[in-house]
């Protein structure tokens, strides 16, 4: 019921970790180089002709290009990916998500598809019938369809399997862990599906059939017994992935599933902190049998 | 605590996983996150602790001081206790907005611990009417990850069962002043028997079913709920209703049944973890660099 561990008795969860030194850390304010002739990248500022960082991270050189790229940051946008965010806003003719940017970004009306599939223009009162279809607190899965000048994502859901986001739980890991595929959605063999979103949300929901993807329809039933088992120990794995800060995609995620029913795990088990290093090691020599 | 928003169907999810006693994570209904506990990391302090819960992090320092005790209790002495949310905790806590929530959890506190049952406080005495221990506890909550009761009791009763009150000798009269001599070695200390110090235990109702340890979403989802002081003899010392949500008498009742039940649980095992910490002697302090 309870689960008290004393500090000295918690593993490090670096061990998972490669053993090879990252190059060159460095933290704001340190010195890369007094060289000149270097162009200055993001995170990094120029003072007195010499290079110092801005933000904490590995310092990355191409060619004559110097920038630092941050350990943990904020997510930023490219066009194409998949997000997944929150309604915080609706304002006119555009929502407010909140997709763990700098800013928040906006899905804008003309950019969601009707219910029905209609193609038209949406009049006055599509305006006020907004809140109808997305209203506070839901959440979406929509594509980055432009930048805006301040940084601000402008998305879309102009795709049967976008949309509004039914019964499921949602996973928060950084976003530098989610790596960039063909495809950000799956549906697993264990009888629930993911959508990992670029922007580190990633979302496990029951399975998800073609006929009833996306759209602005909730299904409010309740999920049998089996599929929420599936879920809760997709979800603990995929918090045990980030915690060891190992990237995280379908074959990570199933083989992370995989390691904890053959160990025996019971679901909760995968909450403490020693489970966490033991499955991550597994995935680890998992992937180096592959490897051979 | 913070206000999380969670569309229909989350919301939906996490009732039907109360029902199903699956949760999101897959506890139990009456199932704790993982706690990890440290004492002895404050060293100018007669006593502290740092406890974790899952995101809760508490850090708790206990000093001992010498003062005249109170009129209508002249051969006790007293805990005073104070709790400041960090701002680095969490953006509600910015400026003074953690001040309202710091001063329920101290009244609380102060309230459980009024019970005779809990801490015997004439053992605090030195000098009968004249002369005894305060204890001053000062809570600093690092970072709030929701159940903020729990882990704050749960961090003071560790920080108090560390506590060392220096040995007092009371020297001769010097006519009316009598003087107090303080023992010259700095380990010649004396414990405060904790066994019976009480754990706070939130319950949170969702549907018809309470939840132990409730998450932020989880918190979002219910209107009501209990926390109770539970003793480490497994009485009830003060309770308080959280929520603005209403709760039937016989829900009520057996909350606290449940909850006396959970407490009791919670107090052994940390007493055990504590008794080996001590035990296991003077191991590396692992701190805060991790």
């Amino acid at each position: 019921m309870v689960d008290i561990r004393l500090a000295s008795e918690v593993p490090l969860f670096d061990i998972v970790a490669d053993s090879t030194e990252p190059k060159h850390l460095v933290t704001p304010g340190s010195l890369i180089t007094k060289e000149t002739g270097f162009m200055r990248g993001h995170g990094t500022y120029m003072q007195d002709d010499c290079l110092y960082a801005s933000v904490a991270g590995v310092v990355e050189r191409v060619n004559q290009l110097i920038s630092v790229r941050p350990l943990k940051s904020r997510y930023h946008g490219e066009i194409g990916d998949v997000v997944i965010g929150r309604i915080t806003e609706v304002s006119q003719k555009r929502w407010k998500l909140d997709t763990n940017a700098r800013l928040d970004s906006v899905l804008l009306l003309q950019s969601v598809n009707l219910p029905g599939g209609e193609l038209r223009r949406r009049s006055a009162e599509d305006e006020l019938s907004m809140r109808q279809y997305l209203k506070e607190g839901d959440l979406v899965s929509a594509e980055v369809q432009n930048i805006f000048n301040d940084g601000a994502l402008s998305l879309h859901t102009r795709s049967m399997k976008y949309g509004k986001l039914s019964q499921g739980c949602l996973v928060k890991v950084s976003p530098s862990l989610i790596r960039r595929q063909k495809t950000h959605f799956h549906n697993l063999p264990c009888g629930a599906s993911i959508i990992m979103g670029n922007n580190g949300f990633v979302w496990i929901c029951p399975t998800l059939h073609e006929d009833v993807a996306g759209g602005f329809v909730q299904n409010l039933e309740t999920v049998p017994h089996a599929d929420r088992q599936a879920i809760s120990r997709l979800r603990n794995c995929v918090t045990a992935l980030a915690q060891c800060k190992m990237m995280i995609y379908d074959t990570s995620i199933m083989h992370a599933y995989d390691a904890s029913i053959n160990a025996g795990f019971e679901i909760k088990d995968l909450l403490l902190p020693d489970k966490i290093t033991e499955i991550a090691l597994m995935v680890r020599k998992q992937f180096e049998m592959e490897k051979e | 605590m913070a206000e999380i928003l969670l569309s229909e169907a989350e919301k939906a999810f996490i009732h039907h996983g109360v029902q199903d006693d699956l949760r999101c994570d897959g506890r139990t209904r009456l199932g704790y996150r993982p706690i990890i506990l440290e004492t002895g990391l404050v060293s100018n302090a007669s006593g502290s602790s740092r406890l974790r819960l899952a995101n809760s992090d508490v850090l708790v320092g206990v000093k001992v001081e010498l003062a005249s005790p109170l009129s209508e209790k002249p051969l006790e002495g007293r805990l005073e206790f104070f709790v400041d949310c960090s701002a680095n905790a969490t953006p509600e806590f910015e400026g003074r907005g953690g001040e309202d929530l710091a001063n329920e959890i101290c009244r609380f506190l102060q309230m459980s611990y009024m019970s005779g049952d809990t801490i015997n406080l004439s053992e605090l005495s030195v000098l009968a009417g004249q002369q005894c221990w305060v204890l001053y506890v000062d809570i600093l909550i690092l970072e709030c990850g929701g159940n903020l009761y729990d882990t704050v009791s749960l961090a003071v009763k560790s920080a108090l069962y560390t506590t060392q009150i220096p040995s007092i000798k009371v020297a001769t009269m010097d006519g009316d002043q009598p003087e107090l001599e303080l023992s010259e070695d700095p380990y010649d200390t004396k414990r405060l028997n904790t066994q019976n110090v009480p754990c706070l235990v939130t319950l949170m109702k969702i549907g018809n079913h309470y939840l132990v340890d409730p998450t932020p979403e989880e918190e979002c989802c219910s209107s009501s709920g209990v926390v109770v002081a539970v003793s480490g003899s497994k009485k009830i010392t003060a309770v308080r209703k959280i929520g603005s949500g209403s709760l039937h008498p016989e829900s009520l009742v057996s909350m606290l049944k449940t909850a006396s039940e959970v407490g009791a649980v919670v107090n052994k095992i940390l007493m055990k973890k504590l008794l080996e910490e001590e035990t296991a002697g003077k191991t590396q302090k692992v701190g805060f660099m991790r």
